[in-house]
């Protein structure tokens, strides 16, 4: 089975481990991300200002080419798939806007193409009691507390992945890698997203809040599904310590990694090299790796 | 079950049947079956619980005046029962309803009690002795009952009935315990529901309320967390007859809590999200709420979140100004999360009249949920044929000037099941119902 | 601090502005602060957004362009998603920014001269075209 797949500016660059190890574990689990030809940024925020046409036309684009190609687009990056999703919700409903749109891109595109998030495919296609199944390396309990962000789970209305003051989603994959998933409270609260840009200290103090809240509840390594949110929770650690000279570093890993663990792909495949806060002594003292 | 003595009922010559069913035995239907029955007709009043008093009866003390509920519902329960033109009919639901005013064709299932009231004698051994212990509903789930059990001491009818749900006889063909010790061999585990039918001329609708349950509240918890509970869990834990003797300990450890916050309009005044209307009576009975825990918890501290005050009635405003002049602190803004963290309840609201956001940590939460018609209120309009509104509550005829009647003839409304009121209104309210069944009859 | 309101205040022509730009009623908002509450950065903000949106209502442009709350926002939609009226506050937000982005003098609200050595390389490239737009001319 193939999935269009669309992997956006970072995920081919400074989140090469998330694309990588997606595309491996999706080999094992009998699917295939096939990347969209000629895709182009996003836009990596969905223009809030309702007279702002000219950013919705960088993700129509993106759903019209794939509407050429296929039924189905599928993302990884959290951010991505917001925008991308809220753009077609937008195309569906807003009919003068569609067609100014399709009139500046000189495309026809109707609202009608399925996006969907890699996660949404694990647990609708494949199934998470069949990635159990496949496990060859059960994740011994490992305490992961999973980072939903903000840009999966709103606006419900139009994102549709979970509930969104409690999902769970994310619990039911770790807990079917053998992981013990920890919920805490900060799991749906925003890392600071592009204040990391605009005020770091902010970004620094979520991504703070995050990080010690999991912790508090036991987590031993954090889980996320958004380049942007690795980088503020992860990358950032070493501005948290100054900050808070208390602070305790954290391993921060994608989910395709720890998946990758546990379907026995070899470590040196996954990428963790480019994580910040090393998850090798982790991974070894789990006897993991 | 029940008096079923035949009782003359009054008929004029042109047949126009003059005895009136009230459906719904909370202080609405009690106080319009009283009215009616004073006037000389005769009543059949129709309770889904095994005994009359709803709602009222599980409050600890009312607003304004801090009564203990039990005392000023008793005596009206008890001339209810006692009243020689009232006929009970609880633990029974109306499944039918067919003709016009002066000749009502009703169908009334009355449930299997698995015990017969005939010979039944209230002793309360059987409720001594069964060994079962499950969360008590009348509690709020914080206590244990029986499996065979009244609501209450004083219950009226002191007549228990089996929740073949809890029974172990029921559910594992084992026990007996109650079949055993009853001492006139009321038991009678193959009782089954029976339908009788009835004549009347005029019905009033009196079936109440109930609240939002707290599960509906995501960024509450969805009812998770045990020491975030609503306005009649407090009432329960506020009672002697509770499940902690009136003492406000924690649902969670049993501990006193010292940091306490209510959240009012918990629902309501939310079109967004759940109900826009107001239900009315929560701005009193939290402060209510409010007062009573600080009269016996003297060092804890007492937060309201608030929207805005609404306190209309006599007495009301005196009674709100009394409660922050107490040291309860009041502030202004909604509440966006609460969760639990360790033992302590974090609780993210805002003070917007110092703009400022605030965090507090607390021992328990009240949420003041929103007032919504009983779940069966709806499914009884269609039966009835008179018209309810998108969130259920009975409809009346016109908004200002007939507040009790609909829009068939000889059907009237009593109570919270037409809009949220609090105990006083809905009295007023009944008291017009029963106006309006004694007119209709004497023009008849 | 005394405002004298009227007609020509409250609502003006900067209000109507923020109301068509983020496609928000402002007048529905009934000021209860549930977005302030839950909102993960107001604990840096001036104001809150409830806030805001009151001195827009009340005309107030001076200082509602004066304060840096929405320049902290990072449209992370909590508020949107639990406010009781609907109203999308982030809109509102971003609403604020774009006035004073598209003011004929331009200025930008972060300098990429300033920014420390090598930090653009460093940063994943939605951080700073997310960045970009909320926060350049």
């Amino acid at each position: 089975m193939n999935y269009l797949y669309f992997p956006g500016c970072t995920l081919y660059t400074k989140a090469k481990n998330f694309d990588q190890t997606a595309r491996n574990c999706s080999l094992l689990l009998g699917f295939e991300l096939v990347e969209l030809p000629n895709w182009t940024c996003c836009g990596a925020t969905f223009p809030l200002a309702t007279d702002n046409l000219m950013a919705l036309l960088p993700p129509a684009r993106i759903l019209a080419r794939a509407k050429e190609q296929g039924e189905v687009l599928t993302t990884l990056c959290a951010i991505c798939f917001n925008v991308i999703k809220r753009t077609n919700h937008l195309i569906q409903k807003d009919g003068e806007k569609r067609e100014k749109i399709n009139q500046f891109i000189e495309m026809n595109y109707q609202g009608d193409l399925k996006v969907l998030h890699y996660l949404e495919i694990l647990k609708q296609e494949i199934g998470f009691s069949t990635i159990q199944e496949r496990v060859k390396k059960p994740l011994n309990e490992l305490q992961a507390a999973p980072y939903y962000g903000c840009m999966l789970l709103r606006p419900f209305e139009e994102m549709g992945f979970d509930d969104k003051e409690r999902p769970t989603l994310f619990e039911e994959f770790l807990t079917a890698l053998g992981a013990r998933s920890i919920d805490f409270p900060y799991k749906i609260e925003c890392c600071g997203s592009f204040q990391s840009v605009g005020t770091p200290e902010v970004a620094t103090e979520c991504a703070y809040r995050i990080l010690t809240s999991a912790m508090r509840q036991g987590a031993e390594v954090i889980v996320s599904t958004c380049p942007l949110c690795t980088f503020n929770l992860d990358q950032k650690q070493s501005d948290i310590l100054k900050a808070h000279l208390d602070f305790k570093t954290i391993p921060v890993l994608y989910f395709t990694q720890l998946l990758g663990v546990a379907m026995g792909l070899e470590p040196q495949t996954l990428g963790f090299e480019q994580n910040a806060v090393d998850p090798i002594p982790l991974l070894k003292r789990k006897g993991l790796v | 079950m029940g008096g079923e003595n035949k009782i003359e009922m009054g008929t004029s010559e042109n047949g126009f049947i003059k005895r009136a069913m009230v459906i719904g035995g909370g202080i609405a239907g009690i106080t319009a079956s009283i009215d009616i029955g004073n006037a000389g007709y005769e009543v059949l009043l129709i309770e889904r619980l095994p005994s009359i008093g709803g709602h009222m009866l599980q409050l600890s003390e009312t607003f304004p005046t801090l009564d203990c509920a039990q005392c000023t519902l008793t005596p009206k329960t008890v001339e209810t029962g006692q009243h020689p033109r009232i006929r009970l009919h609880t633990y029974s639901e109306v499944v039918r309803v067919a003709g016009r005013a002066g000749n009502f064709s009703v169908q009334i299932r009355k449930k299997a009690a698995y015990v017969d009231w005939e010979k039944c004698t209230g002793c309360g051994l059987c409720q001594q002795k069964c060994p079962s212990r499950y969360p008590s509903e009348f509690d709020r789930r914080m206590g244990l009952g029986k499996a065979i059990y009244t609501l209450s001491p004083q219950a009226v009818p002191n007549k228990p009935v089996i929740n073949p749900e809890h029974c172990r006889y029921f559910l594992e063909k084992k026990c007996r315990v109650c079949e055993k010790i009853c001492p006139v061999g009321a038991i009678h585990y193959q009782q089954e529901d029976r339908l009788i039918e009835e004549k009347v001329g005029a019905i009033v609708v009196a079936t109440g309320f109930d609240l939002m349950p707290v599960e509906r509240f995501g960024e509450y918890g969805y009812g998770e967390i045990p020491d975030v509970i609503d306005g009649l869990s407090f009432e329960r834990l506020n009672s002697a007859s509770g499940p902690t003797n009136g003492e406000i300990r924690r649902p969670s450890d049993g501990r006193i809590p010292k940091e306490v916050v209510f959240i009012q309009c918990t629902g309501s005044r939310d079109p967004e999200r759940y109900m826009p209307y107001c239900s009315r009576v929560c701005c009193m009975y939290t402060a209510k709420h409010a007062r009573l825990y600080k009269h016996k918890v003297h060092d804890g501290q007492v937060y309201i979140f608030y929207m805005d005050i609404r306190s209309t009635g006599k007495g009301y405003e005196e009674f709100i100004q009394q409660t922050m002049e107490e040291g309860i602190l009041y502030l202004r803004g909604r509440v966006s999360r609460i969760f639990r963290e360790g033992e302590k309840i974090v609780v993210w609201g805002v003070d917007t009249l110092t703009g400022k956001k605030v965090e507090v940590l607390a021992d328990l939460v009240v949420l003041a949920t929103a007032i919504v018609p009983h779940q069966e209120t709806k499914t009884l309009a269609q039966i009835l044929g008179i018209h309810s509104d998108s969130y259920g509550f009975l409809t009346e005829a016109e908004r200002k000037l007939k507040p009790v009647e609909t829009n068939q003839e000889g059907i009237y409304l009593a109570g919270c099941a037409q809009g949220p009121k609090d105990i006083a209104e809905t009295v007023a309210h009944a008291n017009a119902a029963a106006s309006k069944v004694q007119a209709l009859f004497a023009t008849h | 601090m005394k405002i004298e309101l009227s007609r020509e205040k409250v609502h003006n022509d900067f209000a109507k502005k923020v109301e068509w730009i983020s496609g928000q009623n402002l007048f529905a908002c009934y000021q209860c602060g549930n977005c302030t509450a839950g909102c993960p950065v107001a604990f840096a903000m001036d104001i809150g957004p409830h806030e805001v949106i009151r001195y827009t209502l009340l005309g107030l442009e001076e200082e509602t362009l004066s304060v840096n709350t929405y320049w902290l926002c990072a449209s992370c939609l909590q508020c949107s998603s639990r406010c009781p009226k609907g109203i999308d506050i982030a809109r509102v937000m971003d609403a604020l920014r774009m006035i004073i982005l598209r003011k004929k003098e331009r200025k930008d609200y972060i300098q990429i001269s300033e920014f420390p050595e090598g930090f653009l390389e460093k940063v994943p490239q939605i951080a700073f075209i997310s960045g970009f737009r909320k926060f350049l001319s």
